[in-house]
């Protein structure tokens, strides 16, 4: 004991390289490394940003407004927000329920689950679209059965909505997996011994508990669900004024040499992107503390 | 109410974790779980709450059986080792949560819920902190919050999971006490687990000393130190040191050579003993003899580890007087008698009476 007492001035006193911890690199590299970050943000993101705003808007402010209130725009535009409306609490529903299930309970296929839950993700949203096609098509697998029926699905909005639900599905459930994950089911045992019911335990405790990573997901949900091109375009059948949604009218403008219209349409789902983007940030600014407390469990 | 465990069994993918199991646990009693890590003590209480499901066996409670009951219908008071606070809400609404969720028939309002709460946070010491957050409290008093919700539903049973686990030596010993009182003002039924055995023993009615899935004793304080039902016991509760031995004719042989002590029987058994309750003997006495390997100082005494024909270690402990210190250097002749000793047979767990 005595011994390590007097050791330890020694200790203090033993030259150090100042200012600098063993993960620091030299201050030259340092700013290499922080530079080659920003040119390439700079680059590769921020210039065709400020690109889309400066093409939009060349045409001047009423021409920009005239191509978004133009027909074909809006119905493109009322389209884009039924189908966010309906793919987003959709995923919502499914998120939290098959985030609920790889968390808290033990079964056999359960890794099975979480690799399907991502094959959106790993998957071309192109042959997202195309498998739809397949199912749904007029040659396709329930094909005669719908048409029997009367019931239209590919080239009309229930397939772009399914469409959309399948490409934005993980979003929601990756948000809530890794924390539902971490945090157990100690918080909802608990209020089952207190006679909760399971609904009043997950509305009182479990929702609560995971209520900022689901607003994430809901936001970056709702990001995707809105800009989706791909898999829609497959299923969409580019109808305009009926079956084209905001990114699939941009590019009929686009391929019609309509710049300024495709920009000034192209200018709203990046303001949506760098809405989303601003209330993550603040949200993740204004609620540090509780964020951090769901994830300190 | 009376608590009823009849040959109850739990396997978890093929491991025993509680191994037919009876116990009778009487209305307002204080009971203690004990046993090592492992022991299947956790397993055992959430059976008995309800958060687990019987494989075999049935719980009473009182004349009910309710091994088919859900955790809910038990109407159990649970509190989980690690408090599991609900930390989105307040003190006050954590206490008053199970008076909250109960079905509108029997629902206080919300002024009564809360009158009860700030009640029930008086009793535990913890006035003035119901607007706290749970991540705002010591671990000792997130513990007392967790305590006051369990009790806020007046359940048929208290069962505490480790609930001074996570506290500092100080913290635990104050609770400790103060459990005690709680426990004799309020009457509640309760079972606790632990595997600090003098928290068990200080605290607890009677204690329930668990290895592997079973129940090795069950009883006071008192029956289980002094009588202890099987080798595992005697090693388990208190410090002990043990010797294979082989019985004839009525005399102990301790490696081959009579030790001077008498026990009944015949074949190979193992001598335990307290390592305090020994006696030096002078060289040559009858007793068992072995060469001291080793020796520490503790407070006032001094154990000294022995080896006894040649491959057994033992403990034992002797006053740490002058005359004394030199003598039993390492290296050194030491002939020594239990003064008290148990003898269990080989295989079976059962004591055979000393002599
Ligand atoms: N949910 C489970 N799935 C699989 N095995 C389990 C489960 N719960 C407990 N076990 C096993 O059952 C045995 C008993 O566990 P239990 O938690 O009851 O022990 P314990 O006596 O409470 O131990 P500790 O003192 O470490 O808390 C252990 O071997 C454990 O690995
Ligand atoms: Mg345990």
């Amino acid at each position: 004991m005595a011994a390590e007492l007097s050791g330890a001035p020694l200790r203090i006193s033993r030259p150090v390289r100042r200012g600098r911890s063993a993960t620091t690199e030299a201050p030259a590299v340092r700013v290499a490394l922080v530079g080659l970050v920003f040119v390439f943000l700079g680059f590769f993101l921020m210039l065709p940003l400020v690109a889309v705003f400066v093409e939009a808007l060349r045409g001047g402010i009423s021409a920009y407004l005239a191509a978004i209130v133009e027909p074909d725009a809006l119905a493109a535009i009322r389209l884009t927000l039924i189908v966010a409306a309906i793919a987003v609490p959709a995923n919502m529903v499914f998120g939290v329920a098959a985030a609920w299930a790889v968390a808290k309970f033990e079964f056999k296929g359960k890794s099975l689950l979480v690799t399907l839950i991502d094959l959106p993700f790993s998957v071309s949203p192109v042959i997202s679209g195309l498998v739809y096609v397949l199912l749904f098509g007029a040659q396709g697998f329930f094909g005669p059965f719908l048409d029997a029926h009367g019931v239209e699905i590919i080239f009309a909005v229930p397939g772009i909505v399914l469409a959309t639900i399948f490409v934005t599905f993980p979003f929601v459930a990756r948000e809530l997996i890794p924390l539902m994950q971490e945090q157990g089911s100690g918080d909802e045992e608990a209020a089952l011994s207190l006679g909760a019911s399971g609904f009043t335990t997950f509305l009182l405790v479990t929702l609560p508990n995971v209520k900022w990573a689901l607003l994430y997901g809901v936001l970056l949900c709702n990001a995707r669900a809105m800009g989706e091109f791909g898999a829609v375009s497959v299923v969409s059948g580019h109808i305009r004024g009926l079956t084209n949604t905001m990114p699939l009218h941009v590019e009929i403008l686009y391929n019609e040499y309509s710049f300024a219209a495709a920009f000034a349409v192209a200018s709203l789902l990046a303001l949506l992107a760098l809405f989303t983007l601003a209330l993550k940030t603040f949200l993740e600014w204004r609620f540090a503390g509780a964020i951090a407390a769901e994830r300190a469990h | 109410m009376d608590i009823v465990l009849q040959n109850i069994s739990k396997a978890f993918d093929d491991y025993p974790a509680v191994h037919d199991i009876s116990l009778a646990i009487r209305s307002g009693e204080l009971i203690a779980l004990l046993g090592p890590s492992g022991s299947g003590k956790t397993t055992l209480l959430r059976l008995i709450a309800g958060l687990e499901f019987l494989d075999r066996g049935r719980i009473l409670f009182g004349d009910e059986d309710a091994s088919a009951k859900s955790v809910q219908e038990r109407n159990v008071g649970f509190v989980f080792q690690h408090y599991a606070l609900f930390k989105q809400m307040n003190v006050a609404d954590n206490v008053g949560f199970g008076l909250r969720v109960r079905p509108r028939a029997s629902r206080p309002g919300r002024t009564e819920i809360r009158r009860r709460a700030l009640e029930l946070l008086d009793l535990v010491q913890l006035s003035g902190l119901e607007k706290r957050f749970p991540m705002q409290l010591s671990g000792g008093q997130r513990q007392r919050v967790a305590l006051a919700r369990a009790l806020a539903i007046e359940p048929a049973v208290l069962l505490l999971d480790e609930p001074f686990g996570a506290l500092d030596a100080k913290v635990r010993k104050e609770l400790r006490r103060w459990l005690r009182d709680l426990h004799e003002r309020t009457g509640h039924t309760t079972v606790f687990v632990t595997h600090d055995q003098e928290e068990a023993l200080e605290l607890a009615d009677r204690v329930v000393v668990m290895n592997a899935g079973r129940v090795e004793q069950v009883g006071t304080a008192d029956d289980i130190y002094d009588a202890p039902a099987s080798p595992f016991v005697h090693g388990f509760i208190g410090e002990s040191s043990s010797l294979p031995v082989t019985l004839s004719g009525g005399t102990i042989l301790v490696a081959g050579r009579p030790s001077g002590l008498v026990g009944a029987g015949a074949g190979a058994a193992r001598l335990f003993f307290r390592p305090g309750h020994v006696d030096l003997l002078r060289p040559g006495e009858r007793g068992i003899a072995g060469v001291v390997t080793g020796s520490r100082r503790l407070t006032d005494r001094r154990r000294l580890e022995i080896a006894v024909g040649g491959s057994h270690s033992v403990e034992i402990d002797v006053p740490s007087l002058p005359e004394t210190s030199g003598v039993l250097e390492t290296g050194s002749e030491v002939v020594f008698r239990p003064r008290e000793f148990r003898l269990y047979g080989e295989s079976e767990t059962a004591p055979r009476r000393a002599a």
